[in-house]
């Protein structure tokens, strides 16, 4: 098993720290060079969704690995991640547009609308750390709602992508990475550039 | 479990790894910021180097432009207030500021105590010369560190002697016998439980940035290879010829540090840096400001 996680800015060290945790190997992708590394799942983490958006476009980043999500590649996004991934984003620009949510940006407002909550991911109770998080405003047929906090969406799968307005890999439990390691066994992944 | 606001503060800083926080003067310059691929702006009426040419007493900025400026971008919003001037960060915290920057650039308020920043709810970042003056002003609440470097010169040789004093300091403390850490924790002048974190861990308990004098992209890499987790870029950008492109060269430079032919790629034709001066040309200290 080994993982890419999207390292251009942001919490990416975290997500790596889960995987290690988890037995899955992982390396970063910076680069063009990084993407001739097969990899069995992707990893969006969060940071500012715009500062990715832009990098992914000025490094060469963004067709390749569109491409491969709309493929099918395992993909997890957190935060900006889900930002990133979502067709619909209200309050910013869309990025890969490959998964049929509506994305709220700063929807909890500024630093002092940061939370912590523990609430049901798939059925089971965990804790869930928001950061000037997003949420799902809106989840299309195509999409799953996995999570909600007060009423609203927090957390969405889609086929081989995997959502969360919070931030699983700041609160040590593995629920979340447990789920999305199991996606990437059943498949999808181990796609090199071609 | 319930996490401490603390915590919470803590992690935004973790959000902002890898990036690059600017400061901005007008709502103009913020956006251009944000265009360019900050994750960050730090809302200021003058940049540093404007305010060692103005001289006088420099002071938390306006309210109004802080507001503008939280209007015209979607990144968090950052602010200064005088060291020790809890009322000026009472201020910025009913601004709803993202995060406060105790800042030695302005005039200090008080010459002996800092903020009591456990008292906020909004998140601190301190500047630091060393791991003692890291872990003091972490002991009074603040969620980030930077280094203090010398703003407004354009001369990074301060903030890379923080760095690497801070940096080696760890390494030291790393190294030691537990039973040698109390004494360590004297010389130090910083509470014992941090100096035992810093021992466990080989790191501060908070995120660490550079700051101070970066002013093209081969510093910001110079000091993302020394060990800080991301860069502020004060004057360096719009004291220079082409503010937009050099904010964007920055940018790609944190996050591909390492990667010299990008850095050369993003470094060609950027137009003039800002000018600089030497620290030995300047008579105003910031960094000994706060300590």
């Amino acid at each position: 098993m080994d993982i890419g996680i999207l390292a251009l800015q942001g919490a990416f060290a975290e997500h790596a720290a889960m995987l290690d945790r988890l037995g899955a190997g992982h390396f970063e992708i910076r680069n063009r060079a990084a993407l001739e590394r097969p990899m069995d799942g992707l990893i969006l983490p969060g940071g500012e969704s715009t500062v990715m958006g832009k990098l992914l476009r000025q490094l060469g980043l963004y067709e390749p690995l569109r491409t491969r999500i709309a493929g099918g590649l395992p993909v997890f996004g957190t935060c900006a991640g889900l930002i990133l991934l979502a067709e619909q984003v209200e309050g910013g620009e869309p990025c890969f547009e490959t998964m049929d949510i509506r994305a709220v940006r700063n929807a909890y407002g500024r630093q002092l609308g940061s939370f912590h909550a523990v609430s049901l991911f798939d059925g089971q109770p965990i804790p869930m750390t928001f950061i000037r998080a997003p949420y799902i405003g809106g989840v299309g047929p195509k999409a799953r709602a996995l999570a909600q906090v007060d009423g609203r969406v927090v957390a969405a799968r889609q086929d081989n992508q995997l959502v969360t307005a919070f931030h699983p890999e700041l609160d040590g439990d593995l629920t979340v990475h447990t789920l999305f390691l199991d996606m990437c066994r059943k498949g999808g992944g181990a796609q090199a550039a071609s | 479990m319930e996490k401490t606001r603390y915590e919470l503060n803590k992690e935004l800083a973790q959000m902002l790894k890898g990036g690059v926080i600017m400061d901005v003067t007008t709502p103009e310059q913020a956006r251009i910021a944000q265009e360019a691929g900050a994750c960050a702006v730090m809302a200021l009426e003058r940049i540093p180097a404007d305010i060692r040419a103005a001289g006088g007493v420099a002071r938390m900025s306006d309210p109004a432009l802080i507001r503008s400026i939280q209007e015209a971008v979607s990144i968090p919003v950052m602010a200064k207030c005088r060291i020790g001037h809890f009322a000026e960060a009472q201020v910025l915290e009913a601004l709803e500021i993202d995060y406060i920057d105790e800042s030695e650039v302005l005039s200090p308020a008080d010459d002996v105590y800092h903020i009591q920043k456990t008292q906020f709810k909004v998140p601190f970042v301190c500047g630091a010369r060393n791991l003692g003056e890291a872990l003091r002003r972490i002991a009074e609440g603040a969620a980030m560190i930077r280094t203090k470097g010398e703003p407004g010169t354009g001369d990074v040789v301060q903030a890379v002697r923080h760095m690497r004093a801070m940096n080696g300091e760890i390494r030291r403390v790393q190294s030691l016998r537990p039973d040698e850490l109390a004494e360590a924790a004297k010389e130090l002048q910083a509470p014992l439980s941090l100096v035992e974190y810093v021992h466990e861990n080989g790191r501060l308990p908070v995120v660490n940035f550079a700051a101070g004098g970066i002013a093209t992209p081969a510093d910001a890499a110079l000091m993302m290879q020394l060990g800080a987790e991301g860069v502020f870029v004060g004057s360096g950008i719009f004291k220079s010829g082409d503010p937009a492109r050099r904010a964007a060269a920055i940018v790609q430079a944190v996050t591909n540090y390492t990667d010299a032919k990008k850095i050369a790629e993003v470094s060609a034709g950027l137009g003039q840096a800002m000018v600089g001066i030497n620290q030995e040309e300047i008579k105003l200290i910031m960094e000994e400001r706060g300590v």
